[in-house]
């Protein structure tokens, strides 16, 4: 069974300046357990795509079903992992994860399960020694970790991360990147990602979603990325299967798609 | 460290020392102490020239200024005279003399239990007030009207409506800090509101959290910050209020004493009257800057 289904989703947004038809005829479906990422030019629709799914806003016609279910607003099965991490400045890194993990086991697990489950996610994402920090008090990189133990944490039937790695440079990225490949080969959740960077596509997906500029942007084209896991970054350098495919995505983005300003 | 370094960080900062002989000494048999030691010093005196001299210097000039207008004028009491007279009402400030003659400490004291009272309620009411207005567009649209049209009305003309409604001076008074203190209380907390970061509430939306829960964890200490600096505010327009409203409604208090004293003709215990209100407001404003600041996470 398809998990996550998309069909014939349409968004037009009322701006002040009149309607903007932000995506046009998106279909898609994912199976269970697949790493899928969108990947486009900005301003193509691909946070708006992430937005829908989550249920943060509504489409304007069409339909999203996940597992089997219309969304028809934002819940904890659908955990994001927010681009700029999100996360309370007022509470503690443990505190932070807790509030989702209350929120989602509360009627099913006792305090001392969630308090141990709490730790258990922040021991996953390697900040279990952070515990009693609060945000403002460790580096980037180690709050989008928290950002995605908080997401984890509540045991998603889709997780949903709109270019979590964004924000860091490329050493801290990369540490992040492997974190979230060993996780998914583990716990084999289903997750959607929105990224710019065509290496980290191709190094954590099983399929490449690439967007057509907007406005009225859609599906331009599906990449299944075949390769191997668990994949090792510097193997994969030197393996012509995954130059193959990173070719394919950049030609795609940089001459089917080629940015208006740049083509004229 | 090189010695050169070390000559210029010893030449530098104390021009009075004589460095010579100094120098000499330090340079052979230490490395890494002496130089900090003495930027150290440096190092505060450059600070008492940044931060204390300035301030300094404008009171001094403050005072002088004081004293040759005292000296032209008739009826004015020059700094020295109100120092004098100050000591000397301080080293009493219990007494009570009957209901209009009380010493300056329980005068101070009534008009904080005012400011307290009608400062007080105006907080415990303005802001869950401008939580409900920042929070729900329909409230806040009811109640813009009725607050831009009040807002700039000034403290004293509320003070009849007080008079008539309370039957006493005391509430009236107590009416006049609420009423002129609860508006900048509630504009701050509801603009607070509306300046949540849409992340933190997207946050709330997928942890699909519970409004209590929305207002425990995420609103209130995201609006805190706000509301505190409209009590800030509200603070400081309650303490400039109170002694306008005490001169008119009597009783004991700072407001009505500097009333009392212009009738016995007193200037200096006038000019006294007006550093205790600003000492007095001052640290109220630094008490309420210090709970601010813990609470600002950013």
């Amino acid at each position: 069974m398809k998990y996550l289904q998309l069909e014939k989703v349409e968004m037009i947004f009322d701006t002040k300046r009149g309607r903007f038809h932000a995506l046009r005829d998106i279909n898609l479906s994912v199976e269970q357990g697949e790493f899928v990422s969108i990947i486009g030019h900005s301003g193509c629709g691909k946070s708006t795509l992430l937005n829908l799914v989550a249920g943060l806003i509504l489409p304007s016609s069409g339909a999203m079903l996940c597992a089997g279910r219309e969304i028809a607003g934002p819940g904890p099965e659908r955990a994001m992992v927010f681009q700029n991490h999100s996360l309370l400045p007022w509470l503690t890194v443990y505190e932070n994860v807790r509030l989702g993990v209350d929120k989602v086991f509360g009627a099913t697990k006792n305090k001392q399960q969630r308090d141990e489950w709490t730790r258990e996610n922040l021991a996953l994402v390697h900040m279990e020694h952070a515990l009693n920090k609060r945000p403002t008090e460790i580096s980037g990189g180690m709050k989008q970790r928290v950002g995605i133990a908080r997401a984890l944490a509540m045991e998603p039937k889709l997780l949903l991360m709109d270019e979590p790695f964004g924000a860091l440079d490329a050493l801290t990225r990369a540490s992040l990147q492997d974190s979230v490949m060993e996780i998914h080969g583990r716990l084999k959740n289903t997750v959607l990602m929105v990224t710019h960077d065509v290496d980290e596509a191709v190094l954590l997906s099983d399929r490449i979603i690439m967007m057509t500029n907007g406005p009225a942007a859609t599906i331009g084209e599906i990449l299944d990325i075949k390769l191997p896991r668990p994949r090792k970054r510097v193997e994969l350098a030197d393996d012509a299967a995954y130059n193959h495919h990173r070719a394919a995505v950049l030609k795609f983005l940089y001459q089917r798609q080629r940015r208006p300003e740049e083509a004229a | 460290m090189t010695v050169l370094a070390m000559k210029k960080t010893l030449d530098s900062p104390q021009q009075t020392e004589p460095k010579s002989e100094k120098a000499v000494v330090i340079i052979p048999p230490v490395i890494a102490v002496p130089p900090p030691a003495a930027s150290r010093f440096a190092d505060t005196g450059r600070w008492v020239v940044r931060i204390l001299v300035p301030p300094v210097l404008g009171l001094v000039l403050f005072v002088l200024l004081w004293a040759l207008i005292s000296k032209g004028s008739e009826g004015l009491p020059g700094p020295h005279e109100t120092w004098l007279s100050a000591v000397e009402l301080f080293s009493d400030p219990f007494y009570v003399n009957g209901p209009n003659d009380q010493g300056i400490g329980w005068n101070i004291l009534h008009s904080l239990e005012r400011v307290g009272l009608g400062f007080g309620m105006a907080a415990l009411i303005g802001i869950p007030l401008g939580f409900m207005i920042g929070r729900f567009a329909f409230f806040n649209g009811m109640t813009a009207p009725i607050i831009s049209l009040l807002r700039p009305v000034s403290p004293l003309a509320w003070l009849p409506i007080g008079l008539l409604v309370f039957k006493e001076a005391q509430p009236a008074a107590v009416w006049v800090i609420f009423i002129s203190s609860i508006w900048p209380i509630i504009i701050n907390t509801a603009v607070g509101v509306t300046k949540v970061p849409q992340d933190y509430m997207n946050v709330a939306r997928v942890l699909n959290l519970s409004e209590w829960k929305i207002f425990t964890k995420i609103l209130f200490p995201a609006v805190l910050p706000y509301t505190l600096t409209g009590v800030r505010l509200g603070l400081g327009v309650a303490w400039l209020v109170i002694v306008a409203a005490e001169m008119l409604t009597g009783g004991v208090g700072i407001g009505f004493w500097v009333w009392y004293e212009w009738n016995n003709l007193n200037v200096a215990h006038i000019i006294i009257a007006i550093f205790v209100v600003g000492i007095i407001g001052l640290l109220l404003e630094q008490l309420l800057l210090l709970m601010a600041r813990r609470f600002n996470y950013e």
